[in-house]
């Protein structure tokens, strides 16, 4: 079973972004001081999923030093996200996801929160293009930062701005890809994501690339349909708001 | 005047047709409002300590340091636990925190220090000669001469077949908001029963020192993510989340986490059976004997009715076991032990036919008078329709062949067949339909959605009986303040609801037809309503339109209210019970892997009078779909080491994938001797089929029965290795 949602390795995506800001953006921010961090932060699947930093031991307790003021949290920090075009300012702990700080502090419920660890896709968000686990993003890591501007997220709130449907959202409905609906945002931005990349996906093709988002009432063949009809309609330029 | 009957099928506007649901542009959208996505001003969150153990007294619980974390407002030990006592499975809460944010939260519980003194424990599902003094022998049950049958037999198999125990995994959790305002409580409840739980609330509050009346807890569920039989009630953190937003004096919304989900909030229980079982050379059965077990948690069990369906006046003898562990407690699961039924049984009944080198579709028709009547006045040809309409749609004929596959090659193709069947039944509902002068039209009942539609069916049934477009109709549920509603248990929403709906529309609109009459120079038993018009019968030149007729009402609505007819009533054959179905699964299996890849897969179903039949095809392929999942990929992993599930997550916890569940068919029984029995509930009965006929399937292509499922590759290749097509 594929784990994945969208086109691009989510995975893949998180380590690469966070081995860009250890090279970039934290210079000066020692390795020492960086497990510190992301020690006190507890759980942050973003942060410790970087390779070999999930073997080093927190140290003890030292003096700061110059290379800490750098240092964020653990307590709340002020950051600046940019959803759905808008920029969106929160005061959050560092070791809140993106997940959580678009339903708990933005208030954007679209998103589902149902594994929490990177799995089943209900809270996929598309991130700079990408369709991306939103439970397996540290907030802060997609925030502006000095002399770097927040990722574009884009949430299914921005599908529907004026209330009429996006054709995606319109095909689920109309090939009653939904039961509990619970998955359902999850597997319309994995959608959006796909075909925005790929206009004129197969039925094969749709199979693949929405093997990142579970269902459990069983409403995958609707899905299968309602997506090799939302791809027509919007390459047809016809249905929904696109 | 009109008739509550249903309408004939020539007069149906929108009852049959595919509809697609109301409420799906709020899901495909995200704007659907779940209890999960609750804001309530200056909300806090809720969180639980969990026990560690399997089985441990608990000696000590000190919350001192919690309760002095950051954003802590309450601390609650929850109801049926505390120092002294017992916990029974791994993953028991015992203490609830709340605070401002989630992490706080987490934070606290972690800070909860609880001291234990661990006692023994039986986790492992595992046969009743290893589970000493944690069994319960059930009575031996007989039918007629089971012996006698067997020496009868020409034929004789003998198997071990089972399934362990499964979750149900909802992807929204359980869980609710919670908020007083003086001595009202309103809960946003993730439940399958909305009026049910004003009384669990009331009850369980007031036994906790925080009285409230039913009439002044407020449920509100107007759509939830899932429940599948395991939202029933309010549970310990519902009425955990209420106590703290009592004592902290703000909401509480407290939502289980995913590990907490798999460990505690559902479990099916599990059955294991060894089955003799004989029959005559034509394939006709004379006896069945098995002794089974099973676990559903630290209590409970109940004997297995085996064999399944085909019972009727055949031979049998069983007993069954009841294996006590220290695990999450079962919870109805949709058809609740059906399922286990179907596997053990059908999957013998393949096994004899193999043996006889009969094709099992005609061993299952020589024995469908074991099957009684479904029926009544039908005999046994429902079966016989389905059988046949079945194997049409899979081409069983030419796919088919005698056991093991002897293409070349390492992929072994198989069919394999299994019917089932389910009483159901119709929930007691009330029903209101307010017809305002304006012409606008509202129907209030409590009743939830668990997402099969029943916001919509209602709708459809309100406008049809209106002879309005669903869109005319405002469908107001999922609210405890409305006309009290059923739980959504087996099978039973649609049939309660749906006659509810229809008497209580059919009232409204005789009092419309008696305001109108004068108008259109007749009486009321003259008129009907047809296309948004109240009409002359048989002169649809004499009309109104609805919002006229409306108009005559002056300042006053029609508002009547029904409830679902009682039995016994001639209202009550607007619904009826025992559906049924045949599922046909063809499978791939690698042999040098053991993958079984599903191939195509077709249910064959009857659910009476289909009110909407976009959402009853979708319900038989989301059943099938859960089908696959615990054929293939399902099982609650204990760990008897440590007491503890090991795959409480969805990682390990594997449900299927949209690449991974093959081509599927449903087709819908319909028509003469199907629809006249009127609305039937279809929850359960097409989830019961999947597990036996994809097991006949592998059992078909490998030619051995891998014994249990999942079907998982190491199983496959383990029965492999004791012989078939390897």
């Amino acid at each position: 079973m594929a784990k994945r949602p969208g086109t691009e390795p989510p995975e893949e995506e998180v380590l690469k972004k966070n081995k860009g800001r250890e090279d970039d953006e934290r210079a000066g921010l020692g390795r020492r001081e960086f497990v510190k961090l992301a020690g006190t932060a507890s759980v942050a699947v973003g942060v410790l999923a970087s390779g070999d930093l999930l073997k080093a031991e927190p140290l003890p307790q030292e003096a700061p030093d110059a290379a800490i003021t750098k240092l964020v949290g653990p307590g709340a920090v002020k950051m600046t996200l940019k959803i759905n075009g808008k920029a969106q300012v929160l005061v959050a702990e560092p070791r809140v996801t993106l997940l959580d700080a678009l339903r708990d502090h933005i208030y954007l419920t679209g998103a589902k929160k149902v594994c929490d660890r990177g799995t089943c896709g209900a809270c996929t968000v598309i991130i700079n293009g990408a369709a991306m686990y939103s439970c397996s993003v540290l907030a802060i890591d997609v925030a502006e930062r000095p002399g770097s501007p927040a990722a574009s997220i884009e949430t299914i709130e921005s599908l529907a701005p004026e209330g009429k449907l996006h054709p995606v959202s319109q095909a689920f409905v109309d090939n009653d890809a939904s039961q509990c609906g619970f998955c359902t945002p999850g597997f319309v931005m994995s959608a959006k994501a796909y075909i925005d990349k790929h206009p004129h996906p197969t039925y094969e093709q749709v199979k693949a690339s929405l093997g990142g988002n579970l269902c459990r009432c069983g409403t995958y063949m609707g899905v299968r349909h309602a997506v090799v009809e939302a791809a027509g309609k919007m390459a047809a330029g016809k249905g929904g708001n696109a | 005047m009109a008739d509550y009957k249903w309408p004939s099928v020539e007069k149906r506007s929108l009852i049959g047709k595919r509809i697609s649901k109301l409420d799906s542009p709020w899901k495909s959208s995200g704007t659907a409002v779940y209890a999960f996505d609750v804001h309530r001003p200056n909300m806090l969150y809720g969180r639980m300590v969990l026990s560690p153990h399997a089985h441990a007294k608990i000696t000590n619980i000190d919350t001192s340091v919690a309760e002095k974390m950051p954003g802590v407002k309450a601390v609650d030990i929850i109801g049926d636990v505390g120092v002294g006592k017992e916990v029974l499975w791994a993953g028991k809460e015992i203490v609830a925190v709340a605070a401002e944010t989630d992490d706080q939260a987490r934070d606290a519980a972690r800070a909860v220090k609880i001291d234990y003194e661990v006692m023994p424990y039986l986790v492992a599902d595992t046969t009743p000669d290893k589970a000493t003094g944690y069994t319960q022998q059930l009575n031996e049950q007989t039918q007629g001469d089971a012996d006698a049958g067997f020496a009868q037999a020409d034929a004789i198999v003998e198997g071990f077949y089972g399934i362990p125990v499964i979750t149900h995994c909802c992807l929204e959790s359980h869980g609710s908001a919670a908020e007083w305002d003086g001595d009202k409580l309103t809960v946003w409840a993730s439940t399958q029963s909305v009026t049910g739980l004003t009384q669990e609330y009331s009850q369980s509050l007031t036994a906790k020192g925080m009285p409230v009346t039913p009439a002044n807890v407020r449920i509100l569920t107007p759509v939830m993510g899932g429940g599948f039989g395991s939202k029933f009630q309010a549970d310990t953190w519902g009425i955990s989340a209420a106590v703290l937003a009592k004592k902290a004096g703000r909401a509480v919304k407290m939502m289980l986490d995913r590990d907490q989900e798999l460990m505690v909030a559902g479990a099916r229980p599990s059955l294991y059976a060894k089955v003799k079982v004989g029959a005559k050379k034509d394939g006709t059965m004379t006896a069945w004997q098995s002794e089974s077990w099973g676990t559903s948690g630290p209590s409970g069990g109940a004997n297995a009715n085996l064999p399944y369906v085909m019972q009727v006046n055949l031979p049998y003898k069983r007993k069954h076991t009841a294996v006590h562990t220290n695990t999450g407690p079962a919870r109805a699961w949709r058809a609740p032990n059906h399922p286990q039924f179907a596997l053990v049984t059908m999957a013998a009944f393949e096994d004899l036919a193999a043996k006889l080198n009969m094709d099992p579709v005609q061993f299952l028709l020589k024995n469908l008078q074991y099957a009684g009547e479904r029926n009544r006045g039908f005999g046994t040809k429902d079966y016989e329709q389905e059988l046949a309409k079945a194997s049409e749609l899979m081409d069983w004929q030419k796919k088919w062949h005698p056991r093991g596959d002897k293409t070349p090659g390492n992929i072994k193709r198989g069919v394999g067949v299994s019917l089932h069947t389910w009483g159901g039944g119709a929930n007691n509902s009330s029903c209101n339909i307010t017809i305002h002068p304006d012409g606008s039209v509202e129907l209030n009942m409590a009743t939830q959605d668990l997402g099969v539609g029943t916001r919509t069916s209602v709708g459809i049934v309100a406008a049809e009986t209106l002879g309005l477009p669903l869109e005319a109709i405002t469908v107001n549920i999922g609210d405890s303040n409305l006309p009290p509603a059923g739980g959504s248990g087996g099978s039973t929403t649609i049939g309660g609801v749906s006659s509810a709906t229809r008497l209580a529309a059919t009232a409204a609109l005789n009092k419309l037809l008696d305001a109108a009459a004068a108008s259109l120079g007749t009486s009321a038993d003259k008129l009907e309503a047809v296309g948004g018009n109240i009409r002359v019968i048989g002169d649809p030149s004499k009309s109104i339109t609805w919002k006229q007729a409306c108009a005559k009402l002056g300042v006053t609505a029609i508002s009547e209210t029904a409830q679902t007819p009682r039995p016994n009533t001639p209202e009550r054959a607007l619904t009826s019970v025992n559906v049924g179905g045949v599922q046909m699964a063809e499978v791939s299996v690698d042999i040098e892997t053991g993958v079984v890849k599903m191939e195509k897969f077709v249910a064959v179903q009857d659910c009476g009078l289909i009110i909407d039949l976009k959402t009853a095809e979708s319900q038989v392929y989301g059943a099938m779909i859960m089908g696959v999942c615990y054929a293939l990929y399902e099982e609650k992993v204990m760990d008897q080491q440590t007491g503890k599930m090991l795959n409480a997550d969805m990682e390990f916890y594997k449900l299927a994938g949209i690449g991974d569940i093959g081509e599927l068919v449903v087709y819908m029984m319909q028509g003469p001797g199907y629809d006249d029995r009127g609305v039937i509930g279809l929850g359960e009965p097409p989830t019961v089929s999947p597990g036996a006929a994809i097991s006949n399937a592998v059992a078909n292509a490998i030619g051995v029965r891998v014994p249990t499922l999942p079907l998982t590759p190491d199983k496959v290749l383990a029965a492999l290795g004791k012989g078939g097509m390897a």
